[in-house]
């Protein structure tokens, strides 16, 4: 099977402005630049889950946004069905869309406070396709009523949804146009614990009636788990392990996955939690570490690791860059 | 064990458009001495509410129409405005859920927490000072001394919850809430406030009301657990009690409704969604969402029951035994 999308090596740098930038150039002989993403190449099967993981600023919005071009890449590829996408204009890119669709982090902040629900929900089919109004009113409809909105919401405004609803909306909004890739940015973070089970389950059927793709963002590990087929981590704009959900959950090898799958509390008062810890903070994305770039809060860091560390095969399927697995 | 806050019979009632609601209802629990307590359940059941008014803020268009809050022996409902200044601070201290914009960004983080020092414990500036230096080092900041003449933006979100905490712990009070002080933060920052909690907590002799929707902090952090459902307390329990033999439906439902990471399981999202306050049955408030529900849940109240040692429960169908208690 060939991969619905495949990201090749993509980079996102982003030049740093002002006084401090100038100064920092004049110190370091070279221009400031902030590497968000630093080469990260992932794989998207058709009908399955990608989870990218990770902590606040690894970079992993970033990929999510270069993929559906709200930020244009720094290089690398981005293949998407046989298309390289990044050589695209914009026109030619417009015309992909509608197969390429995203849903936002903030329910409520991604929905226009003026539009109701059926013409946020119309407005994707307006735009792409050349559906008639009566036509377009049925389709928006047809996809409230599958994500759980009854038509008696289709004429109120964002305000006076719940978050849940709103999410609702963006799900409706993002499948209007029938995509075959969604990319989910923290989809349920922003949701209360019984609205992100059910927003979970809805992902799930509707992947499993329309052969959906996802890239499923998230520092939500316990719905990675749920939902993913496979998942990467990401830390410091490159990924570091990649691997079926069962192989990365069970048999991290990667010490920074370790560390982030020790530190998610279990809903377990007698589990055993693995003691592992990194030391300090996720260094800025402008001073990253040569070789391993885990190395300056890992506890089993040695000399050798600061060396550059590829990734590669540690087990049928799973990858890690670590000198030490 | 003795009880540092004993919460009884509280209620809390909010005048709307569309006339007054009970966000909290009838509402009793103790916090004892040493230990964190966690107070669970999801958005809008009345978390925040209950701690705004352990501190006495709760403001117009609510008002405390019920019931008592007592700490050291004295009424917390009864007391002068003046009196309650003092208390706030030095015997309850709060943290909250957004450290940053709880920081002043106009003074050092130093200063917010030697101000304390000068204001509660009369100290000199240069006393004040040292001793906030000491407390960002017991709260885990590197290099304090430097650190103490920066300012919140400079800081990250886990080291401004970690400056809340040192503030908050500064004046060595018996309860500190802390209200999802998690909430926002990067899984390993996250855990690393916890595990700062766990450790100061005993060590400062501050028990803890640890406001949160996560089970999962809950079952890592606290000793005993209260849940909260549309402003009742429907259940309390030992930790361990709760997640091995949870009782009410309600605590059952959420149990299952979270998806794990330390096993694959199949998720059921709790039936129905938490009632509009205007619009609650006279009885039991989970009634609409309960399997279990019959016709006099929806006009009596069931009470807090015990079912097991230190484990109770507010439930009419664990009373009958329909649902099989613990």
């Amino acid at each position: 099977m060939s991969p619905l999308c495949e990201v090749d090596d993509i980079k996102v740098h982003f030049a740093l402005r002002g006084s401090a930038a100038w100064l920092r150039a004049l110190k370091d002989g070279k221009p400031a630049v902030v590497r968000a993403v630093d080469g990260v190449s992932i794989s998207i099967d058709p009908g399955s889950m990608l989870g990218l993981v990770g902590e606040s600023g690894c970079g992993k919005s970033t990929v999510a946004r270069a993929l559906v071009r709200l930020v244009r890449p720094t290089a690398g590829s981005i293949r998407f069905d046989g298309t390289e996408l990044t050589s695209l204009s914009d026109d030619e890119f417009n015309k992909i869309r509608p197969n390429l669709q995203m849903v936002f982090q903030d329910p409520a902040a991604s929905l226009n406070p003026r539009l109701s629900v059926r013409r946020v929900v119309e407005e994707p089919i307006k735009l792409h396709t050349e559906l008639s109004a009566a036509e377009r009113r049925e389709r928006a409809e047809a996809v409230l009523e599958e994500v759980g909105l009854g038509a008696d919401l289709a004429d109120r405004y964002p305000h006076e949804l719940s978050g849940g609803q709103c999410q609702r909306v963006n799900i409706a909004r993002a499948l209007v146009t029938n995509p075959r890739l969604i990319v989910l940015d923290e989809p349920t973070s922003a949701l209360d614990v019984s609205l992100r089970a059910r927003v979970i389950l809805l992902l799930e059927e509707l992947r499993q009636r329309h052969g959906l793709s996802y890239l499923f963002i998230s520092h939500d590990l316990a719905s990675v788990r749920y939902l993913a087929s496979r998942v990467a981590v990401m830390y410091l704009g490159v990924i570091v392990e990649e691997a079926s959900r069962a192989e990365l959950f069970d048999h991290p090898a990667h010490p920074y996955t370790r560390a982030l799958l020790a530190a998610v509390p279990v809903p377990d008062p007698d589990a055993k939690r693995d003691p592992f810890v990194l030391s300090g903070e996720i260094p800025s994305p402008i001073d990253i570490p040569t070789g391993c770039r885990l190395r300056t809060r890992c506890p089993l860091a040695q000399p050798v690791c600061a060396e550059p560390v590829p990734i590669r095969e540690v087990a049928p399927g799973h990858f890690a860059a670590c000198h030490l697995v | 064990m003795n009880a540092v806050v004993e919460v009884k019979d509280l209620s809390v009632r909010f005048a709307t458009d569309h006339g007054e609601v009970a966000a909290v209802d009838q509402a009793s629990f103790d916090v004892r001495e040493g230990e964190i307590l966690g107070l669970v359940g999801e958005s809008g059941s009345g978390k925040s509410v209950t701690a705004t008014a352990i501190l006495r803020l709760i403001r117009k268009p609510g008002r405390l129409a019920h019931g008592s809050i007592m700490l050291g022996g004295r009424d917390l409902c009864q007391l002068r405005e003046d009196e309650l200044q003092h208390i706030r601070g030095t015997e309850i201290a709060m943290i909250s859920q957004t450290p940053r914009t709880a920081l002043n960004p106009l003074i050092t983080v130093g200063q917010h927490v030697a101000r304390l020092f000068a204001l509660h414990a009369g100290l000199s500036k240069a006393e004040s000072r040292r001793r906030a230096i000491d407390m960002l080092a017991l709260v885990g900041i590197p290099e304090p001394a430097r650190r103490a003449r920066q300012y919140a933006h400079q800081f990250s979100g886990g080291m401004c919850q970690r400056v809340m905490i040192a503030m908050a712990l500064a004046t060595s009070p018996r309860l500190l809430i802390a209200d999802e002080p998690t909430t926002g933060l990067d899984v390993s920052t996250a855990a690393r406030i916890l595990d700062l909690l766990r450790e100061l907590g005993p060590r400062t002799g501050a028990s803890i009301l640890l406001i949160t929707h996560d089970l999962g902090v809950v079952a890592s952090t606290c000793q005993r657990v209260a849940v909260m459902h549309a402003g009742q307390i429907v259940e309390v329990a030992p930790v361990r009690s709760l997640f091995h033999h949870p009782a009410h439906p309600y605590t059952r439902a959420l149990v299952r409704s979270i998806p794990r990471i330390d096993r694959e399981i199949t998720m059921e999202p709790i039936p129905g969604a938490v009632p509009s306050l205007l619009n609650v049955p006279a009885g039991c408030r989970y009634a609409g969402r309960c399997p279990w529900v019959e016709d006099r849940c929806r006009r009596l109240k069931p009470v807090l029951r015990s079912v097991a040692p230190g484990h109770s429960v507010a439930c009419f169908a664990v009373e009958d035994g329909r649902v099989a208690a613990v």
